[in-house]
């Protein structure tokens, strides 16, 4: 006999085995529909990691998929620590596109565009991330029905813009002019899109850490997300703690389509985001909710997005296995996480 | 002022009401069954969209309208229980799991459609359900053509409306599922399993969320595209809240909700100088989260949403 027992502490390496046992479950899964779609296996998984981590310059191709997918991950990875169901990284991403991309087409010196540009950029994504929290604090809207419904206008908002009054009148096509060229982020290696923001990102992971592990606010979070009883009773004002959360929350996502102007695309398209936002749910996730942990993730969710597309090419099979292994991955560490609740014992069988 | 008031009671924008509302009153009272029993399901809009290619698809292979619902509804069905799978069978965070649910139902359809159809220029299409007029209803001026001259789908949401408030409110299995909503502990003691409760709830949910999605494929579309469900499935979640869990205050969210989308159709029709259309897209979004504010405050969810259950745990 086996039953499951309540479990008090888990081991460190459950941070690394988890996930990995999860996103091992989510390819053994999703190798189904690989086969449905009447291609090998092994061929279609082998083509996905040589286009993605394969040789150098798909590694910076990946790091380049991989960097919005930082910021969300690190977005929703930090809410989720205080319980506040942000869901609307993709509004808060595509909100910082936006106002990033505004202010990249004002000319002015490089460095000062792109300094400009990713306050802008995180000012308008931590702006929309206040709005679900505020409802929340101020009218008990619950913030997960809000932050979705908000990714909806802010999406229809950008093409209302990109449609209407800012299409570009050059190209005529629903895009946005560019940003001046002055603003673009400078490559890191020749011959590749290796861009500063992708660094930024690399950076920003730590310092979240840090900040949620050894500040004052971090502190404040964390508690608000376990116990908001204990919280209040410790003299800690749970509402402006969600609320400071949020702006932060906001801003690293809104960072994340700052970089996504600045490095990648030069100008705001409709299909700037295929939802980084809501990858960024399963990135934060994988990653436990560490900060540290949201790199990996993010660069093996944009591998499988990056290999998909080469898979595609090469086997027939659609790239939206990439989507179907994002879900198939975030319901698998789900499941994995049962094991930080409970240990499987065996019981009764020792006589 | 007047134009305004003759546009909104032509025959043509009540019609528009009832057809758009009639997804969503499926989706809203799936949705509604669901967190009745405990179960938040955000996997709404995902098992909308699969349940959504799913029909289409049947349908495109077999011609039968019909065949494509019931793949449709079990669809829903299947979503449903792996929902409850995660959330009331494991106990997982019923946030989470429902996101994922999304992610994997929608990246299913996705890669399933393409599959199946490859990729086409023009989306391929069906020959949808045509409305059937109900003899003698049909002829009353006005409200006749514009409710009784529709899908047979639509006559099935009417339908659904009283019965799930009868299921609900005046059968034994309603109480059970508003029991172990409410209080699972004294659901337990009295003998209701409060598993398979949630279990029948949300496959019950998923089934009419597959409906929903069946609609729209099959009957306002007569097409799959990736952004056929488009935040419908969000916006359900939000009716049942402004609903207050009620099946008949929800169906009348989904016609309030209804009424402002096809007003702001309209707007987008009469090209109201040069703005563009997805400006009025944005409208029922942002009245929908404005009426949220307003009804949250005094709304009471179902005490054990969100809340899993295990027996042993005191």
């Amino acid at each position: 006999m086996f039953r499951l027992e309540a479990r008090s502490s888990t081991p460190a390496w459950f941070n690394l085995a988890l996930p990995l046992l999860a996103i091992a479950v989510a390819l053994v899964l999703c190798s189904g529909l690989i086969a449905v779609a009447g291609a090998g296996v092994i061929d279609a998984y082998g083509v996905m990691f040589s286009a993605s981590l394969g040789d150098s310059y798909a590694i910076t191709e990946t790091l380049v998929r991989a960097a919005p997918m930082i910021f969300t991950g690190l977005a929703v990875a930090i809410a989720f620590r205080a319980k506040f169901w942000n869901i609307g990284a993709e509004g808060q991403l595509l909100a910082g596109a936006v106002a990033s991309c505004a202010i990249g087409a004002i000319p002015m010196p490089g460095y000062l565009a792109m300094l400009l540009m990713a306050l802008a950029g995180a000012a308008a994504g931590a702006l929309v991330a206040l709005v679900p929290a505020t409802l929340r604090v101020k009218f008990k809207v619950d913030d997960v029905v809000s932050s979705l419904l908000l990714n909806s206008v802010i999406y229809y908002a950008l093409m209302a813009l990109i449609e209407g009054p800012w299409k570009d009148s050059f190209s005529g096509y629903p895009i946005s002019p560019p940003i001046e060229d002055s603003a673009n982020f400078p490559v890191l290696i020749e011959g590749t899109r290796l861009h500063l923001g992708v660094v930024v990102a690399l950076i920003a992971a730590p310092l979240c850490w840090f900040l949620i592990a050894r500040t004052t606010l971090g502190f404040r979070i964390r508690v608000t997300g376990e116990n908001p009883e204990a919280a209040r009773y410790g003299g800690i004002n749970v509402q402006r703690v969600l609320l400071s959360t949020a702006l932060l929350s906001g801003a690293l996502a809104g960072l994340a389509g700052v970089g996504e102007v600045g490095g990648v695309h030069f100008q705001v398209m409709s299909d700037i985001s295929p939802g980084y936002g809501y990858s960024g749910i399963v990135v934060a996730m994988l990653a436990r909710l560490n900060p540290l942990g949201v790199v990996p993730a993010a660069i093996f969710l944009a591998a499988v997005m990056t290999g998909a597309e080469a898979m595609s090419r090469a086997t027939g099979v659609p790239a939206f296995l990439s989507d179907v292994i994002q879900g198939t991955a975030l319901l698998t560490m789900l499941v994995a996480l049962l094991f930080t609740a409970y240990r499987i014992r065996r019981v009764g069988a020792t006589a | 002022m007047s134009a305004v008031f003759e546009q909104i009671f032509q025959v043509g924008f009540l019609a528009a009401i009832i057809r758009i509302a009639t997804p969503l009153a499926f989706a809203t009272l799936g949705e509604m069954f669901s967190e009745r029993a405990g179960v938040l399901n955000l996997g709404i809009e995902g098992i909308m969209l699969l349940s959504a290619m799913a029909g289409f698809t049947a349908t495109s292979l077999s011609g039968s309208l019909w065949l494509g619902v019931l793949i449709a509804v079990l669809t829903g069905a299947l979503m449903g229980a792996m929902h409850a799978l995660f959330t009331v069978a494991l106990g997982l965070s019923q946030h989470v799991c429902g996101i994922g649910v999304t992610l994997f139902s929608s990246g299913l359809a996705y890669f399933l459609y393409r599959l199946i159809f490859g990729q086409q220029s023009v989306p391929p299409s069906i020959k949808g359900f045509q409305p059937v007029p109900i003899p003698l209803l049909s002829d009353i001026p006005i409200l006749g053509p514009a409710v009784f001259n529709q899908f047979t789908l639509v006559y099935l949401a009417i339908i659904a409306i009283p019965l799930a408030a009868f299921v609900l409110y005046r059968t034994p299995w309603g109480l059970s599922v508003r029991m172990v909503g409410e209080n699972p502990r004294a659901a337990d003691s009295a003998g209701v399993s409060v598993i398979a409760t949630r279990f029948q709830a949300v496959i019950l949910g998923g089934a009419l969320m597959g409906l929903a999605g069946a609609f729209l494929t099959m009957a306002q579309f007569n097409a799959f595209t990736f952004g056929v469900v488009s935040g419908r499935g969000w916006v359900a979640i939000a009716l049942v809240v402004f609903g207050r869990w009620d099946p008949w205050r929800s169906a009348g969210a989904a016609l309030l909700f209804a009424f402002v989308d096809a007003l702001q159709l309209r707007m987008q029709a009469s090209g109201l100088g040069h703005i563009p259309y997805e400006a009025f897209l944005m409208l029922p979004f942002i009245f929908t989260i404005i009426a949220m504010a307003v009804m949250s405050r005094n709304a009471v969810a179902p005490s054990a949403l969100l809340k899993p259950f295990r027996r042993e745990e005191r």
